[in-house]
């Protein structure tokens, strides 16, 4: 896999049929329905005080819930261009257009926080970026968290310099 | 936090030698408001990159403070990045909830 700029663009090429996979995956696992202390994650009690929390969850959260559903709506759309069989995923490439970059930073931040409260990764864990190979669905969820980091590394460093 | 002060000035009148000024502060309700803060908290999945960049877009801070912030988040579990009136509080946290950041407002004690 290759990560390079392209114009007003990034593109991901040489993409691999697990790596192309996993970006698939990004939207579904950036939904916390059915996930433990995901929803609870994503949604955060602004303040102890129970008037605000009660303010903010009819008013805030409902802007948050359509912030981040947008969100994963652009990543989602930008993925289309990986459908196809697993065949014709080999070498195939991405493109992600510059003015995509916060909606994507949002999906994955999304999706890494889901999968973290999902398998309840240990700060050690969470830190081990050199663990392999991938033996269960759990080291599976502990490699996409920093795939998904990885992407947003360079997508961050891709901002600054544009 | 700015504050909203006035000053009234009185003169005292009974003597043909005149009163030294009294200078009274009277606090507009703005400031009566207890302040508050706006808090940030370690989470190990955010990454130190990012927490930065929201750091510098919220705030507008210059990128050696949203370090600083960022360092003391990671290092002491929290750090309070702005501290006034409650609306604003809440602007900002809304604002740091929507990149994902574990923030929270409490009153300054």
């Amino acid at each position: 896999m290759e990560i390079s700029r392209e114009g007003e663009a990034l593109r991901i090429s040489d993409l691999d049929p697990f790596l192309a996979e996993l970006l698939r995956q990004i939207p579904l696992s950036a939904n916390p329905e059915g996930v433990s202390g995901a929803e609870a994650r994503l949604f955060i009690e602004p303040s102890r005080e129970k008037e605000i929390c009660s303010e903010w969850k009819s008013y805030v959260e409902p802007e948050l819930r359509r912030l981040f559903r947008s969100a994963t709506e652009t990543v989602a759309a930008d993925l289309a261009q990986l459908n196809g069989n697993e065949k014709s995923l080999r070498n195939r490439s991405l493109r992600i257009p510059f003015e995509h970059a916060d909606a994507w930073l949002s999906a994955l931040n999304q999706a890494r926080l889901v999968i973290a409260e999902k398998y309840k990764f240990s700060d050690e864990e969470l830190n081990d970026h050199d663990r392999s190979p991938i033996g269960s669905r759990r080291d599976l969820g502990l490699f996409q968290v920093n795939f998904y980091g990885f992407l947003q590394e360079f997508i961050l460093r891709e901002m600054e310099a544009h | 936090m700015s504050a909203v002060i006035t000053v009234r000035l009185e003169k005292g009148s009974t003597s043909t030698v005149e009163a030294p000024v009294k200078e009274t502060e009277t606090r507009g309700e703005e400031e009566l408001d207890i302040p508050w803060q706006v808090v940030v908290h370690n989470d190990p999945v955010n990454l130190m990159t990012y927490v930065t960049m929201v750091f510098q877009r919220v705030f507008g801070y210059p990128r050696e403070k949203a370090e600083r912030h960022m360092l003391e988040v990671h290092h002491k579990g929290r750090s309070i990045l702005w501290c006034g009136v409650r609306e604003r509080a809440e602007f900002y946290v809304q604002q740091l909830h929507g990149y994902l950041l574990l923030a929270t407002l409490e009153k300054v004690v």
